[in-house]
């Protein structure tokens, strides 16, 4: 009996669908066997984790509040994916978005400035965003410096510009020497959606990123052109695209989509600019572009479910003393299988009983 | 059997290797069938069938690389089982594929050295290396570089590979698709040497006259199945062509009161590097394509047909706007977008990957080349209907087979995806069409098709470049032929005065030296 991977004729749409499905399910029995060997009881661990975040409202409006950034995120790494360009850098985007927006919050604290510096803001952190992610961009187009390591590198800058600033010429006089910024004035902080509550005006406009990038991937010639690069670059120079400039073109929106999810997380649920405003988001939200299928509606779903580990991850820390890391262990599992399982869309496993029975040759 | 002539008698009373029903299983799909050939030593066995046939499937399991699902091989009367290509060589038979592997960056030893599974010290491999090549005639310097070898002479590396291992049994795959006529009687001359030491060889190939030519014995395969086993010099090329085929090939026809027109495509002094180190540059590259007319380009592959292409489709587009002028505009400078707006349309030799993106749908690779024109976008959005359109037209006009309305382009089989690439460009009623390849590895009735489209094509006006390997298909449909050369052009030539020879010597670079001569008589 063998068992072979045989290669499809054309690329299983079901499957595409439930690959990830399969890949949580395998990442649940992992993740079983893994709290086993801490010693807990995986069935109430995995409740932890996965129920008790739905069932009530504050924790399902935290999930929503984690998945903005991720969302907004993944959606710009997607077409960076989809056109062969790896972006590994969002952290680093959302991190100069975060800065380039708080620039004028920080300038105009105290102020009677009016209502528009908020928009104002979005704006900033966009554009801060979009040029940091040109950098790796132009390098690579000019140079042909790979933009996975100068992307990646990048982090680290833009993490320690943030830190000088908040720790030197942006820290709060009255904030008795600890790295931050004065709390954000009322006309720079993002809206609250329901009074009391934690949903703000992010998740509208997370949710706007998502139709955006549905129509764009879907209808129009710049969406068709991204994915021809990625899927097939010599046809794609064939129908006369340019690679260059869709590299620089997607470089661009996936930092402004970082950025400007940067600067809300800043305006929005922490109120000011301090070190450690991210757990990460710009790195969880690859496995959550690749979890979504590189799809914008995938890509919304898969961020609400990222978003729920965190929270559950907190949940299993304080019920039940399972470490924090435990959740970046989880999202690295995942990622691994939904790597894996992909392969599936295009190869089928088959069991093959030989019928001749393998001999070593006539002697 | 129809047709079937008794084969050429033989030595022995054992053959070297037989294949009883051997049959090979893709999913549903039967790429072989309950196949029963007999190899004898000193016989040349040729092997024909269109594509898809299923010869390369049972070559391939003969030499180990891949197994059968049913049915057994035997050699010298023993049931032999095999588990890769090395026990294959072990014990003596060696293969000559189509498509060589070799590194471009290693010297020919070296890529002999890599093929073989012997322990013996390099210089001793290099020593009987230079005498293997010297004792059948195929010269080679040990010393050189892959990449400054032509592909005749890239070629005799494969065969001297094999030669080394003294093999009982040579399979060759369509060895003389990549040679000038010259370079195949060459060819031919260590085939019959090596068939009279005693060897026996399976010669794969489509080209009935060379197989009628040289072969003692030939198997005929179709849809997966032998269809006969009969002595091709007994036969003929129209008989050998209806078993392959299984019925009557259409013939083209061209319209009988074809008119040329004005100059639509001019090419002057046309000069371009070669972007990747080992490609080849074009030099001064001229000639003038009229309306109704159809112009063929011969040569060996790697001649700088890929880089003219590359040029004349704007996919590298050259300095001077003037060196290419498409129906009276200047066009050198122009990017392959506003060529294909002035009216231009390409067929690239790669159908997959370069023609079309294999895994898109064929209405996504109808919006690849007509997104320029044709309504297909409106305000940057995508008209779904006008490609959806566009794939129905070409599936109806061009009968292109497919499962599904829209299936992606990798499904479909070569000889359909051509004919939708093909039907793809001539609907959009070009004025230039520029085509590399058009029937290469296509069935013979695709290739028909294909070539009386571009007939058509011509027919309505429209100027017509073929570049293609295959001199039949060049004589079929040409007007007019031109040989590319190590990057020159020679001057066309009527195709009814073009003889194999004179092609032959153009292709090897003969008569480059009396280049003037040639551009007098062009001229």
């Amino acid at each position: 009996m063998q068992l072979v991977l045989e290669k499809r004729a054309e690329r299983s749409s079901t499957i595409a669908l439930v690959s990830p499905l399969i890949a949580i399910g395998l990442t649940l029995v992992t993740m079983s066997i893994l709290f086993a060997m801490l010693g807990k009881n995986p069935i109430s661990a995995l409740a932890v984790y996965f129920i008790h975040p739905l069932v009530d409202s504050y924790s399902l409006q935290e999930i929503a509040v984690k998945a903005t950034p991720l969302v907004m995120i993944a959606i710009g790494l997607s077409l960076c994916y989809l056109a062969n360009a790896w972006n590994i850098g969002a952290e680093g985007q959302f991190l100069i978005g975060a800065v380039a927006g708080s620039w004028l919050a920080v300038k105009t604290n105290g102020t009677e400035a009016g209502p528009w510096v908020l928009p104002a803001m979005l704006l900033l952190g966009a554009i801060g965003g979009a040029l940091y992610a040109l950098i790796p961009a132009i390098c690579k187009v000019r140079f042909g410096a790979s933009e996975i390591l100068t992307s990646l590198m990048l982090v680290y800058v833009a993490d320690l510009l943030l830190d000088y600033l908040v720790r030197g010429p942006w820290r709060d006089p009255k904030g008795f020497n600890f790295p931050t910024t004065a709390e954000f004035d009322p006309v720079a902080t993002v809206p609250v959606l329901i009074e009391g509550g934690r949903l703000h005006l992010g998740g509208v406009i997370a949710l706007i990123v998502v139709l955006a990038g549905a129509v764009l991937l879907g209808k129009t010639i710049k969406g068709f052109e991204i994915r021809v690069v990625g899927a097939a670059p010599r046809a794609a120079r064939f129908g006369g695209f340019n690679s260059n400039q869709l590299i620089l073109l997607t470089f661009a929106i996936s930092g402004a989509l970082a950025g400007m999810a940067g600067i809300i997380e800043v305006a929005g649920p922490v109120g000011h600019l301090q070190p450690g405003i991210s757990p990460g988001y710009g790195f969880t939200a690859i496995i959550v572009a690749f979890l979504g299928r590189l799809n914008p509606v995938g890509i919304l779903i898969a961020g609400l479910f990222l978003a729920l580990t965190f929270i559950g991850g907190e949940q299993a820390q304080i019920a039940m003393k399972i470490p924090l890391d435990v959740t970046k262990v989880f999202q690295g599992i995942l990622l691994f299988f939904v790597l894996a399982c992909d392969s599936l869309i295009l190869y089928r496993f088959k069991l093959i009983f030989a019928s001749p029975k393998v001999s070593r040759g006539a002697h | 059997m129809p047709d079937s002539t008794p084969a050429a008698p033989h030595t022995g009373d054992t053959p070297l290797l037989q294949t009883i029903g051997l049959t090979k299983r893709y999913g549903s799909f039967l790429a072989n069938e309950a196949i029963d050939i007999d190899i004898w030593p000193q016989q040349i066995h040729a092997l024909l069938g269109e594509n898809g046939a299923g010869k390369s499937t049972l070559v391939k399991t003969i030499y180990g690389l891949i197994q059968p699902s049913e049915g057994e091989m035997r050699w010298q009367g023993e049931k032999m089982v095999l588990s890769g290509p090395s026990e294959a060589r072990g014990r003596g038979i060696g293969m000559v594929f189509q498509h060589f592997s070799l590194f471009d960056n290693l010297t020919v030893a070296e890529n002999v050295a890599l093929g073989l599974d012997g322990r013996e010290s390099f210089k001793d491999m290099s020593a009987r290396l230079e005498e293997v090549s010297r004792l059948y005639g195929l010269p080679l310097d040990p010393k050189r570089e892959v990449w400054q070898l032509s592909v005749g002479e890239r070629q005799r590396i494969e065969i001297v590979r094999a030669l080394m291992q003294n093999p009982k049994f040579l399979i060759l795959d369509e060895p003389t698709a990549v040679l000038t006529p010259q370079e195949a009687d060459q060819l031919f001359t260590v085939l019959d040497r090596l068939k009279a030491e005693g060897r026996a060889i399976l010669y794969i190939s489509h080209k009935l006259e060379e197989v009628k030519r040289l072969c003692d014995t030939a198997t005929i395969l179709r849809g997966g199945r032998k269809v006969s086993t009969c002595n091709p010099k007994a036969e003929t090329a129209a008989s050998l062509a209806r078993m392959m085929v299984g019925g009557e090939i259409k013939q083209v026809k061209a319209a009988a009161n074809r008119q040329t027109t004005v100059p639509r495509l001019v090419v002057n002094d046309l000069n371009l590097e070669p972007d990747d180190p080992h490609g080849v540059r074009l030099q001064h590259i001229s000639f003038e394509l009229r309306g109704g007319e159809i112009l063929g380009i011969a040569g060996v592959a790697g001649n700088g047909q890929d880089e003219l292409f590359a040029a004349l489709s704007g996919e590298r587009p050259a300095q001077d706007p003037g060196t290419i002028v498409i129906d009276g505009q200047a066009a050198g400078h122009l990017s392959i977008t506003q060529r294909r707006k002035l009216g231009a349309a390409f067929v690239p030799e790669e159908r997959l990957g370069h023609g079309t993106a294999p895994r898109m749908r064929l209405s996504e690779n109808a919006l690849l080349t007509g997104h320029a024109a044709s309504g297909m976008v409106q305000h940057g959005f995508v008209n779904t209907a006008a490609t959806l359109k566009t794939v129905d037209r070409a599936t109806e006009a061009f009968d292109v087979r497919k499962a599904k309305r829209d299936p992606e382009a990798a499904s479909l089989s070569g000889g359909n995806l051509q004919k939708f690439i093909v039907g793809r460009e001539i609907l959009r009623s070009p004025g230039v069409l520029v085509v590399s390849q058009p029937t290469w590895g296509v069935d013979a009735g695709a290739a028909a098709v294909i070539r009386q489209a571009l007939l058509d094509l011509a027919a309505s006006g429209a100027a017509v470049l073929v570049t293609s390997q295959d001199l039949d298909e060049l004589a079929e449909i040409t007007d007019r032929i031109a040989v590319m050369f190590h990057g020159h052009l020679s001057a066309p030539m009527l195709t009814g005065e073009a003889s194999r020879e004179k092609l032959g010597l153009l292709m090897g670079g003969s008569t480059l030296d009396q280049k003037d001569v040639a551009h007098a008589v062009g001229a």
